[in-house]
């Protein structure tokens, strides 16, 4: 007898798709409208055709701020896995010092994103913070509000110090799922600790670690409210990532079709390179599968 | 229902109906023809679904591209696009 399929189910996803189109599908299409339109307000609106996005494609501005914020991502990425995988595999695996770790771990994850930047932003400032006039006394010429190479390290430590965590924690619960039986082998067969690593953690860790880097790639490459607190993009622009970049133009600037066109472009280089991570790390699981 | 702030407009609205008229015709053809993953010349698997992605993915880039390099006439852009779409169906 053939088995009947119960359709039902899709009733009680409707209200995620309802959810799902007001918060997202809705927004982002008003969005496409703007993108070939001039307004003023008034929801008066002129056909502008695709100029808005010429316009953004040959800007010296995007084009700045999108290398600032590729190179601002590739940094927090290099530092943040190697650095994560590391804590993670330092962590206790068993113990009283387990839940101690990991709510030392999920603290700075807690705290706010505008908490955090003025945290770092008094912490970092020489004439009262800890850290500028410890460096002050030190010697060191640091002062992230006139040298841009200052506050470039001041934003990619404090990510670092935020975001860590989320990596640490994910491959902590990647590492804590490898069986023993793995490990007894490896212990029978004299491997060393490099080589447990390079061929059992590591392999077991791809699923996580695709999950870290996709989190942590989007996180970054959309940042916006840290760096805005300490920095507010500067000095100069030097520090002006594009999502600063955007609600400048949107909220600073009113040009909202400027704006939204900026918003698509940004749209398809988070899609295109999120997909190339997914791609790549998916593909090596399948393998690693078989 | 008033949409005026979503300041709709023709090509726009065409656009969308185009994207879901997409959607909608790779589920009927899904139901009358279930896909199965393939590698082609990248080495990914992939089904048709996938397949529609790359295709939407790599025609917006193409467009952008083509505005951001040659310029404004995106009538060139959109067959070369389609060109793509078919190869990405027929070899990926």
């Amino acid at each position: 007898m053939e088995k009947k399929v119960n359709q039902k189910a899709w009733f009680f996803v409707l209200p995620v798709v309802l959810l799902v189109a007001f918060s997202a599908l809705i927004p982002l299409m008003t969005v496409v409208n703007y993108s070939v339109q001039d307004t003023f307000g008034n929801n008066a609106f002129f056909w502008a055709g695709t100029d808005w996005f010429t316009d953004i494609l040959r800007s010296e501005r995007f084009h700045s701020a999108l290398w600032r914020q590729f190179l601002f991502s590739g940094i927090i990425l290099a530092i943040e896995v190697p650095l994560g995988i590391a804590i993670a595999l330092a962590m206790p695996r068993r113990g009283l010092w387990v839940p101690v770790c990991l709510v030392l771990m999920a603290l700075p994850l807690l705290i706010p994103w505008n908490v955090v930047g003025t945290i770092w932003q008094v912490f970092a400032r020489v004439d009262i913070g800890l850290l500028g006039h410890t460096l002050a006394n030190l010697g060191i010429d640091f002062n992230y509000t006139q040298d841009p190479l200052d506050a470039w390290i001041t934003v990619v430590v404090m990510d670092v110090w935020h975001w860590t965590s989320l990596v640490v924690l994910l491959c902590y619960a990647g590492l804590q799922s490898i069986p023993d039986a793995y490990y007894q082998a490896a212990r029978i067969d004299g491997a060393s600790k490099w080589a447990i690593f390079r061929y059992i953690q590591l392999p077991k860790l791809h699923r996580v670690l695709l999950i870290a880097v996709l989190l942590r790639f989007m996180d970054s490459f959309m940042i916006y409210t840290e760096p805005f607190v300490v920095t507010g993009g500067g000095p100069g622009s030097a520090t002006t990532f594009l999502s600063i970049d955007l609600v400048k133009m949107a909220i600073g600037q009113f040009d909202l079709g400027r704006a939204a066109a900026f918003s698509i472009i940004y749209f398809l280089i988070i899609l295109l390179v999120s997909w190339a991570f997914y791609t790549v790390m998916t593909g090596k699981t399948k393998e690693s599968d078989r | 229902m008033d949409l005026a702030w979503m300041a709709w407009t023709w090509p726009t609205g065409i656009f969308f109906i185009c994207i879901v008229t997409a959607l909608v015709a790779m589920t009927v053809w899904d139901r009358a023809v279930p896909q199965t993953e393939r590698a082609g010349v990248l080495g990914i698997l992939t089904t048709r679904g996938d397949r529609l992605f790359i295709s939407l993915l790599g025609s917006g880039w193409i467009h952008l591209i083509w505005l951001g390099v040659v310029g404004p006439q995106l009538w060139i852009a959109s067959i070369i696009s389609v060109v793509f779409a078919l190869c990405v169906f027929r070899w990926v």
